[in-house]
């Protein structure tokens, strides 16, 4: 690098004749005047010992995609991994919207400023209430894992309870998640499943259940793929001890499948990244939460929840914070939980998802993601060995391949589909070892019929 | 009729005028009220294997109560319907890319580089399943691990994870961590509190209350410092740590910080360093020299990365080699040859996320300090200081606007104004200003509650505004401070320029009519009716 003073295109102030004026006008001789109220002993030493860097935005560029260069997958593969981020079509539009510099570079202008950002994220949850037949979604938080772990708190928060039931089916590492975040007060138990179907095993249930129980937890669709349908029998036992129902519910499911407000759940929540987020390995999660609209559990929230508002001119929309004095921003550590920079963005995203597909397009991408997934399950059980799904159950998208029969432990049949550009299911050995050498694999509406086949084909050569 | 001098009508006196902005009105409906029957805004690929799946035969393995009877009542637009109206819903927007976007403070509203929204939309990302074979993923590994040694550098902290979701969750990651080392050390349940400033972003202290810890608040001495005495008589066997942010959201710099840490460490407790506002000091000093066992960064903030309306960002969180075990996970590891996943840490506090974070914005943040290197970082750290220092003194000329605290100091990246004395004089206040601002296209923020300031304003530049940008930022805010005094009812009365006009909130605090849906809204105003 020459000695000569960069002008950095993104710092204009550090051209050196406006620095030195500016410097002037502050009455400082050098920028290390500047610094004169931070003391010498708690300076960096030396210059910092960083690589060196690209100056031009063509160097930057070729160098940033050299490394990316160095990751294989998209189209040249044919993918079966599902298990939280999922491998849909991202509608243009989708992505033609949040790379508008309006939405991506806004943060948290009023909504003088921002009308634009409110109503998007109004009508983002209006859309997600009408699949959830719920009437409050908060503004998304972090991502599933969050919207869970904070809806247990929220049960725990509104029954004065401190132990929250959850399905032993649920993903073992939202269940971490969970632990980690409830530690401090809540006590979780899991209750056992039926080998045979996966369903929630009601009498444990029964047994485990009492007027502790703050929640009663499931995802449905389940993690490991098939329908728990015994909704109405869980909220009912949850119900009958003052207990809350709190269901994870994968939004792209509820084209096809009834709510789980209309079983009883009383608090549902999710992920949206399959509304319209690229995968991005694993960076278009976000979560949702969804409730009745009673005043006491709305004041649980720690999200932001935006409302509509009459301004003063007759007709036009307004927006705002609904209830805003409950959150950590306007009292601190009184607040619930906190709240903060989550996952906005991709609630404008699926909000955009949702109106592109309209009622229609939901109805049909949950039945042809079944479809797939029923025709995916029968000619992989025809393979020899393979046991294929491991629930007598009706599944939605996902479902569990044992291969115990074949000899070959999945992380060797993963291997052998790969050299073939395919990628197989999420290997649940170590998650799951009552499963066997199980795997969960998972469809999605861009895979054609050639797709599985392809698949197939390949199992069966790599079993023989 | 000649061709006029329009130019003279731009300038007076050799001033620039304000802007005769005004914020796109489109006056758009809610999306449910563009809905039309039948139509389609995108259609779904079949299944060609339809034929073997019958689908009535699919859905019969489906028992009748978990099945939607209806649809869901979304709303029916074609495509174009659907585009132009999230295009109007944009314009309405003012962001980063629009404004000179200073009004934010603690926020650090930089310039996010284009090229790095390229970088991260590219298809070797964008496409990427998070449970890809390792071996499929060296790239985004690498940039991950790569980011992970220049934070090491940056902070001095021995050891980063990258996957909290935000600035918030990376200090709710270190109240957890500080937690377990207690719990490590057998003193679960004995220390269990945690002590933060009031200038401290509000996150400090609600997710140490959050994690479990019983917060204390200490308020600044009479020049605004964190306070040292208060400190000293707020440690005690139940200090399970220090949780600080420096420079504070007032823009002073705390020279005694190091002075805080030792007292907290003499009573055992740990210290975790809120670096949100690290602008200004990048370059300049670290948590390492201070003493800190755990810090934080904002990687939408500091590190350019676009705040998305509120996300997605991505929090890093730091800790010293003692803390590394208890990091969540996974961490990334590098062998010399290849990039690994390493869940095996039996000490850890756990999965923060379902994946690792969200990458795309590691992969801002990283392309953001190439372009720069070290010397770059040290510029963006004296010119976010001096652009601040300049506003400051440009700022001080507006009568009825002042500095509080640290008199005869400079500030770091921001400062927390007050406006005490024009709503005194006035009785227009700060929130009401900022408003106005919007009527020229700007706008500023108040102030984290309490609002310890009277009055408060909080203005951060950053490094990326020009020395011109800076000059009608104050030109509009002085502009608007005048009109306070000369004609209160039209600042009070504000917005007139902008989409929509005074919103009354009232519905927003009450049960009965608050809506957050737009169903909902539909079903009060009917039982109104009724």
């Amino acid at each position: 690098m020459s000695d000569k003073a960069v002008t950095y295109p993104y710092i204009p102030n550090s051209a050196p004749s406006v620095k030195r004026e500016m410097l002037e006008e502050v009455g400082a001789q050098s920028a290390e005047d500047l610094f004169e109220d931070v003391p010498e002993r708690l300076r960096v030493k030396d210059r910092m010992d960083l690589p060196q860097p690209l100056l031009s935005e063509y160097e930057l560029k070729r160098h940033t995609e050299g490394i990316l260069a160095k990751n294989e997958g998209g189209r040249a593969y044919v993918s079966f991994l599902g298990a939280g981020c999922y491998q849909h079509h991202v509608p243009a539009v989708c992505d033609e919207i949040n790379r508008r510099g309006e939405f991506l570079t806004a943060y948290a202008g009023e909504p003088y400023d921002d009308h634009g950002r409110f109503q998007a994220l109004f009508e983002y949850t209006s859309m997600m209430g009408e699949l959830l037949n719920m009437d409050v979604v908060n503004v998304p938080t972090y991502d599933g894992f969050q919207a869970m772990a904070t809806s247990l708190r929220m049960a725990c928060r509104l029954t004065g309870r401190r132990e929250v039931l959850i399905a032993q089916t649920i993903n073992a590492d939202l269940l971490s998640r969970i632990r980690d975040y409830c530690k401090p007060h809540i006590t979780i138990k899991l209750v056992g499943y039926d080998p045979h179907t996966g369903q929630l095993d009601l009498a444990a249930l029964r047994s485990k259940i009492s007027d502790r129980t703050a929640a009663v937890c499931f995802e449905n669709p389940s993690y490991l793929g098939f329908l728990e349908v015994q909704g109405s029998e869980i909220s009912q036992i949850a119900h009958d001890h003052g207990a809350i129902c709190v269901v994870g519910a994968n939004p792209m499911s509820l084209g096809v499948l009834t709510p789980p407000a209309d079983y009883g759940a009383d608090i549902v929540c999710g992920d949206i990244q399959p509304l319209g987020m690229h995968m991005q390995f694993g960076g278009g999660q976000a979560g949702y939460i969804a409730t009745r609209d009673d005043a006491a559990t709305v004041m649980e929230y720690p999200s932001r929840l935006f409302g509509i508002a009459p301004t003063s001119v007759p007709g036009e929309y307004g927006f705002g914070d609904v209830a805003y004095e409950r959150t950590s921003f306007a009292v601190r550590e009184e607040g619930k939980e906190w709240v903060g920079t989550a996952a906005a963005l991709w609630g404008i995203t699926a909000g955009v998802y949702l109106a592109l597909m309209g009622p229609q397009g939901m109805v049909e991408i949950g039945e042809g993601l079944m479809a797939r997934s029923r025709y995916a399950m029968v000619e992989m059980n025809k393979i020899p060995g393979v046991k294929v799904p491991v629930f007598r159950a009706p599944h939605f998208r996902e479902f569990v391949a044992d291969f115990s029969g074949t000899g070959k432990t999945v992380a060797e049949i993963n291997e052998a589909l790969r050299t073939r550009k395919i990628f197989g299911g999420k290997d649940l050995t170590e998650e799951h070892p009552e499963l066997g050498r199980s795997a969960l694999f998972c469809v999605s509406e861009v895979h054609t019929r050639e797709d599985i086949d392809r698949l197939t084909t390949a199992l069966k050569e790599i079993v023989d | 009729m000649g061709q006029e001098d329009i130019t003279r009508h731009r300038y007076t006196d050799g001033e620039r005028n304000l802007r005769r902005f005004h914020q796109a009105k489109w006056d758009e409906p809610i999306i449910f009220e563009l809905s039309c029957a039948g139509q389609r805004g995108i259609l779904v690929p079949e299944f060609d294997g339809k034929k073997e799946t019958e689908m009535g035969e699919v859905l019969a393995t489906v028992p009748d109560k978990m099945r939607r009877k209806e649809p869901p009542g979304l709303p029916e637009l074609s495509q174009a319907q659907v585009l132009r109206h999230y295009m109007r819903l944009s314009q309405e927007n003012l962001g980063a890319d629009l404004n000179i976007e200073i009004g934010q403070g603690t926020c650090t509203m930089k310039y996010s580089p284009k090229i790095n929204d390229q970088l991260a939309a590219h298809p070797k990302v964008a496409d990427l399943h998070p449970l890809q074979h390792e071996e499929t993923v060296q790239g985004i590994l690498e940039i991950m691990y790569r980011f992970e040694q220049i934070l090491k550098e940056i902070s001095g902290m021995d050891r980063f994870s990258l996957q909290p979701a935000a600035g918030s969750a990376a200090i709710y990651a270190n109240a957890s961590i500080i937690r377990a080392y207690h719990a490590s050390r057998g003193e679960a349940g004995h220390r269990d509190e945690i002590i933060t400033t009031v200038f401290s972003h509000p996150s400090n202290a609600a997710c140490a209350e959050t994690a479990g810890f019983k917060v204390i608040t200490l308020y600044p001495d009479e020049d605004g410092y964190p306070d040292l005495d208060a400190l000293k008589a707020a440690v005690s066997e139940r200090t399970a740590g220090l949780m600080i942010t420096n420079p504070e959201d007032t823009g002073i710099f705390n020279p005694r910080i190091d002075d805080f840490v030792k007292v907290v460490h003499e009573a055992g407790g740990l210290c975790a360093y809120d670096q949100a506002n690290a602008n200004g000091i990048l370059g300049i000093t670290r948590a390492k020299e201070a003493g800190f066992d755990l810090c934080h960064f904002n990687l939408h903030k500091t590190f350019s990365s676009p705040h998305g309306c509120g996300g997605p960002g991505a929090g890093a969180c730091g800790v010293t080699e003692e803390l590394a075990k208890f990091l969540p996970v996974p961490v990334v590891q590098f062998d010399g040859e290849t990039y690994q996943l390493d869940y095996d840490r039996p000490h850890t506090i756990g999965r923060m996320v379902p994946f690792y974070g969200y990458p795309p914005v590691v992969l801002r943040a990283y392309a953001w300090v190439m372009s720069l290197g070290a010397e770059g970082l040290r510029e963006v750290a004296e010119i976010a200081v001096l652009n601040n220092n300049y506003l400051l003194k440009k700022m001080l000329e507006i009568p009825g606007v002042s500095a509080p605290y640290a008199e005869g100091k400079r500030r770091i990246e921001q400062v927390r104004y007050s406006w005490e004395a024009l709503a005194e004089e006035t009785g227009v206040h700060s929130e009401e200003l900022g408003i106005r601002a919007a009527d020229f296209g700007i706008h500023y923020w108040t102030s984290h509650h309490p609002f310890i300031v009277p009055e408060p304003c909080t203005l951060e530049p950053t490094e990326t505004p020009s020395r011109d940008d800076l000059d009608e930022y104050v030109a509009v805010i002085s502009h608007v401070a005048e009109e306070a005094r000369t004609n209160p009812e039209l600042v009070k009365t504000a917005p007139h320029n902008s989409t929509v006009h005074a919103i009354d909130h009232a519905p927003l605090d009450d049960p009965s009519h608050w809506a957050m849906t737009w169903r909902a809204y539909r079903r009060k105003l009917r039982e109104e009716a009724d």
